[in-house]
């Protein structure tokens, strides 16, 4: 797990990011961590709902120190998509 | 179409006493308060220390996911309705569109109201939860229960302040009566112990300030009694339609013979000393009921422990049943509850639904010199025997604004 402060940014390995989302996931909406993977669905295979999205989403800021807009949001389809959009955004 | 009748068929509650209706229901009879001091830091801040918190904590109740989603209010809500379903037999078979919700709360989600506004000041508005309006909206018990048993007769809440608990029941009554549902989840929480809304009685005189002794502070009758205590929690019944309950075999506690509703217009917060508003509702729900004054040997009092307001019910009370209140064991069981606001006409209709059915009169606790100016038969200390044969019970709740609900039980 790599810590962060706040805005501060760091490359980030996917395995990281994977790792953090993993957790936060699981905080937020309970889906176990192991049921988690990068082809996953937010909403269809992890049932995660859309205000349930937004504590993801913020989690995710607040824990790699990165921005995600919201009109990026709806493009994240898959936990593979949001790894990858943190690790481009935190490059 | 012959007349509708509605019967209680499942009870279910998390109070300051119990976790559930048969742990409340022994403490109740037990005279158990609680009432206890308050162990936040904050209540050094307040000139009020105590309050009677939950018996069982939510969490040990329900899943941490869930929780996070859902005010305490509501939790207590889902708590409750649960344990009510599985007591009526979990009736999922049921066509959900003659399935309806009536819970009530004074305040909604007011503790979830303030941490979000502290998450705002401190973090900024991209950290308020996603969540906060789901769990403030004083509807969000009813909703949340709704959405668990999936009801589609209707999902309401009625607002009453302190009054709110009994007018949901009777709102559940009359859908009931009237053909718009077979099966209502109905009944009344409140989870309101939070610095801000404690602060904000205790500048209105309302709470008792015996921080020395919090177990006594909740006194209904006695001469010194010196306010309210805030307590929290939640209470449902299954209200069921007579015929539909008689067909699936379920179990019946009693009936539910209808309510009076009525207001004061007298003043914001005060109550109307001649107690006219509640003389007024106790007639209309006898009249509504087909019951007389000879009929009802139980009330479970609104009696809050105000110096202004237990006075006030008992005179209205004294005129209202006239020679025939000689015979009706008066309980305030706040005594040992606290003051559930929005939960509290829910609870104890409950407790009066339980006094039915094992023909015992809860005690009230911590009288220990009468007020003089009580005129009413107060059943001190310990239970006190209902007699055998048709017997009828009345539940009063009255709610700032001047709210007055009368709500009559009669066994079956």
């Amino acid at each position: 797990m790599v810590e962060l402060s706040k805005g501060k940014i760091m490359a980030l390995s996917q395995a990281d990011v994977l790792a953090g989302i993993k957790e936060i996931v699981e905080e937020v909406a309970g889906i176990p961590a192991a049921s988690i993977e990068l082809n996953k669905s937010f909403t269809d295979d992890l049932e995660v709902d859309s205000l349930s999205m937004v504590e993801v989403v913020v989690a995710c800021e607040e824990r790699f120190g990165v921005k995600i807009p919201d009109e990026k949001v709806t493009e994240l389809a898959t936990v593979g998509d949001a790894v990858n959009f943190i690790v481009n955004a935190a490059a | 179409m012959s007349q509708r009748r509605v019967v209680v068929t499942g009870l279910g509650v998390t109070t300051p006493i119990g976790g559930d209706v048969a742990t409340t229901w022994k403490a109740l009879l037990a005279g158990q308060s609680g009432v206890r001091l308050l162990t936040e830091d904050w209540r050094e801040l307040l000139p009020v220390h105590f309050a009677a918190r939950v018996a069982v904590d939510p969490a040990d109740q329900m899943e941490r996911v869930e929780m996070r989603r859902l005010d305490r209010s509501e939790q207590f809500a889902l708590i409750a309705s649960r344990e009510a379903w599985k007591d009526a037999g979990s009736p999922d078979e049921i066509d959900k569109e003659r399935l309806g919700v009536v819970i009530a709360s004074g305040i909604g989600g007011v503790i979830t109201l303030l941490d979000q506004f502290d998450i705002l000041k401190e973090k900024g508005a991209r950290s308020v939860s996603p969540h906060t309006v789901p769990m403030l909206m004083p509807n969000g018990p009813a909703a949340n229960v709704g959405l668990e048993f999936q009801a589609k007769a209707g999902v309401h809440t009625p607002v009453s302040a302190c009054a709110s608990g009994a007018e949901a029941i009777g709102y559940a009554y009359e859908m009931i009566k009237s053909n718009r549902a077979d099966i209502i989840v109905a009944g009344g929480v409140e989870a309101a112990i939070h610095q801000l809304p404690m602060a904000a009685f205790a500048q209105m005189k309302a709470l008792s300030t015996r921080n020395e002794n919090p177990a006594a502070a909740s006194r209904p009758y006695d001469i010194d009694r010196d306010g309210f205590v805030l307590g929290e929690g939640g209470g449902v019944l299954i209200l069921e339609e007579y015929e539909c309950a008689k067909a699936r075999g379920a179990k019946i506690y009693c009936e539910i013979a209808g309510q009076g509703l009525s207001s004061d217009g007298y003043h914001i917060a005060a109550p109307d000393p001649d107690g006219a508003g509640v003389q007024r509702a106790i007639k209309f729900a006898l009249a509504n009921s087909g019951l007389s004054t000879k009929d009802i040997v139980h009330l479970n009092a609104h009696a809050t422990s105000t110096p202004a307001g237990d006075v006030a019910e008992a005179n209205a009370l004294r005129k209202a049943l006239g020679a025939d209140a000689d015979h009706v064991a008066v309980s305030a069981t706040k005594s040992m509850t606290g003051h559930l606001l929005g939960g509290a006409g829910a609870i104890e209709s409950v407790f009066i639904v339980k006094a039915l059915q094992e023909r015992l009169a809860p005690p009230t606790i911590n009288i220990e010199n009468l007020d003089p100016a009580v005129t009413v038969d107060v059943v001190r200390g310990t239970p006190r025997a209902l007699p055998a044969g048709d017997i009828a019970a009345l539940n009063d709740s009255f709610g700032f604004g001047g709210h007055n609900v009368v709500l009559a039980f009669k066994s079956l």
